[in-house]
């Protein structure tokens, strides 16, 4: 069975920029599957993450605007002290809300808003980083049938956001970056 | 394939429409076009906190308990904010704007969804160092009626003081900042002088009429929080209360851009999202 999947959203934190690197240069520019993505940053950070990656990245890269729609070929990064929310019709909204597991952007926020949205059509993909923020929203995930993917704490440069996103629910797959970019491409083929 | 999650899913969805209309007809807030996604967020929160089962249970707690009810509404308004939030924004009202205000002899500005009021205050202070705010009058306007009584004190914890401080050294303020609070205990309590010509009032953006005929408007991230067609229509009511040539300034990440309201305005400042009202609607160019 081939399972076709609508969007991929990513969680990271320290060590994230690197990870997240590594992963994104690998997908190429028929890469059909609209990609989200948390990492955390300091709230007065500017747009460094996404011009950087969009000029690495063959897929288009940029910070996610109020209520833009979610389209292929894209990865939507969340800006700089705000929640990033999937909206139902495949929106996406920002909230300046109190700080979610100390985080704004948080992980967890966009997981769960995702998981409602796309339900069983959704990858989540918990990477390296020093907290537990997107252990909840990866549970979400899996509650809704979506296909869950962390990390190998082995390979993350920080290992407790993986291994709390282990312990928090029984995930698909713990693999190596290169392992999961792998897998991704691999399901993009499948998509239609 | 219909599992047990996505019944509930659905059923979810319905019970928070009739969640929302149960409000709109008890007590006349209309959360139906706020953003579905921060609204189920909130509910689901609420929900776990007050351990019902389920939404149509609040449903009913919503109806017959005011003290519910206020709570919901506190969940719904987000009044998370702070003194001279994005210093660049206030830096550029005071080099670009306030140079433009002076000319004229008076002048009245409107912040909608001030919430607790820093926001407010820290206009009054800019509006203060530039020598304008003995000729300015500011109608600071939320829908939360918890919330504007905090504004009308002006009172604030002292450990939000360092940041506060921050910021306003950053927006290009020209005095020491604590010449404009007294510290008592564990709270700071601005200085009466800062809120004599500011008017406090309930006033939801939604479901009442314009304000007042203003020459700035201030809107913060309280649209975001909003579908886009009561983003259209909350534009809709600015534009009806801005004088011609008059200034919109909105939150760093909310735009007129893609609505209806563009025709009406200039960009003046792009990324700090200040925009001037045009004197009249041109039948050519933008
Ligand atoms: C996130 S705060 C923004 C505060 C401040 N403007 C800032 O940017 O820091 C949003 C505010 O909008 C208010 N609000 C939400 N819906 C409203 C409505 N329909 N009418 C008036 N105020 C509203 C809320 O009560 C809240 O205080």
């Amino acid at each position: 069975m081939s399972m076709q999947y609508k969007a991929i959203v990513i969680g990271s934190s320290a060590g994230g920029l690197n990870a997240l690197r590594t992963l994104l240069t690998m997908l190429d520019a028929d890469f059909k599957i609209p990609i989200i993505i948390v990492q955390h940053t300091s709230p007065s950070s500017d747009n460094y993450i996404t011009t950087y990656l969009n000029d690495l990245c063959k897929l288009k890269v940029k910070e996610a605007d109020e209520k833009e729609k979610i389209m292929s070929g894209y990865i939507y990064f969340a800006p700089p002290n705000f929640h990033l929310l999937v909206e139902e019709k495949f929106f996406l909204s920002l909230s300046i809300e109190e700080r979610v597991n100390f985080a704004r952007p948080s992980i967890d926020v966009l997981f769960e808003t995702a998981a409602f949205t796309y339900k069983e059509k959704l990858i989540g993909i918990v990477l390296t980083g020093a907290n537990h923020d997107g252990a909840m929203g990866l549970r979400k995930i899996k509650e809704f049938g979506g296909l869950t993917i962390v990390q190998d704490p082995k390979t993350a440069e920080v290992n407790s956001m993986p291994l709390s996103a282990i312990k928090a629910t029984k995930v698909d797959h713990i693999l190596s970056l290169e392992d999961i970019g792998e897998l991704l491409i691999s399901i993009n083929r499948n998509f239609l | 394939m219909e599992n047990k999650t996505d019944l509930t899913q659905d059923n979810i969805n319905i019970e928070i429409d009739l969640f929302l209309e149960a409000i709109f007809q008890k007590y006349g807030y209309d959360f139906r076009n706020y953003g579905k996604a921060h609204i189920k967020r909130r509910l689901l929160h609420r929900m776990q906190l007050s351990k019902a089962q389920s939404i149509s249970e609040m449903q009913y707690k919503v109806l017959y308990e005011e003290a519910f009810f206020n709570l919901i509404l506190k969940d719904f308004s987000i009044n998370v904010t702070e003194m001279f939030r994005d210093p660049s924004f206030y830096k550029n009202v005071r080099e670009e704007i306030i140079p433009i205000l002076k000319t004229y002899p008076f002048i009245k500005i409107w912040h909608a969804g001030c919430s607790s009021g820093e926001e407010v205050y820290s206009m009054a202070i800019l509006l203060m160092e530039e020598g304008l705010y003995d000729r300015t009058q500011i109608y600071a306007t939320d829908f939360n009626h918890q919330i504007l009584r905090k504004a009308k004190e002006g009172i604030y914890p002292i450990s939000k003081i360092k940041e506060f401080t921050a910021n306003y050294q950053k927006s290009g303020g020209t005095k020491s900042f604590s010449d404009y609070y007294m510290a008592k205990y564990e709270s700071v309590i601005f200085n009466n002088e800062l809120k004599k010509n500011i008017i406090f009032a309930d006033h939801n953006l939604v479901t009442d009429k314009a304000f007042a005929e203003v020459h700035m408007i201030v809107c913060r991230n309280v649209l975001i929080y909003f579908n886009k067609d009561l983003q259209n229509q909350v534009l809709k009511l600015f534009t009806a209360s801005l004088l011609p040539g008059g200034y919109l300034c909105l939150g760093t990440k909310e735009t007129i851009r893609f609505s209806e309201a563009n025709i009406y305005y200039h960009t003046i400042i792009d990324n700090e999202k200040i925009f001037k009202k045009k004197l009249q609607l041109e039948s050519t160019g933008s």
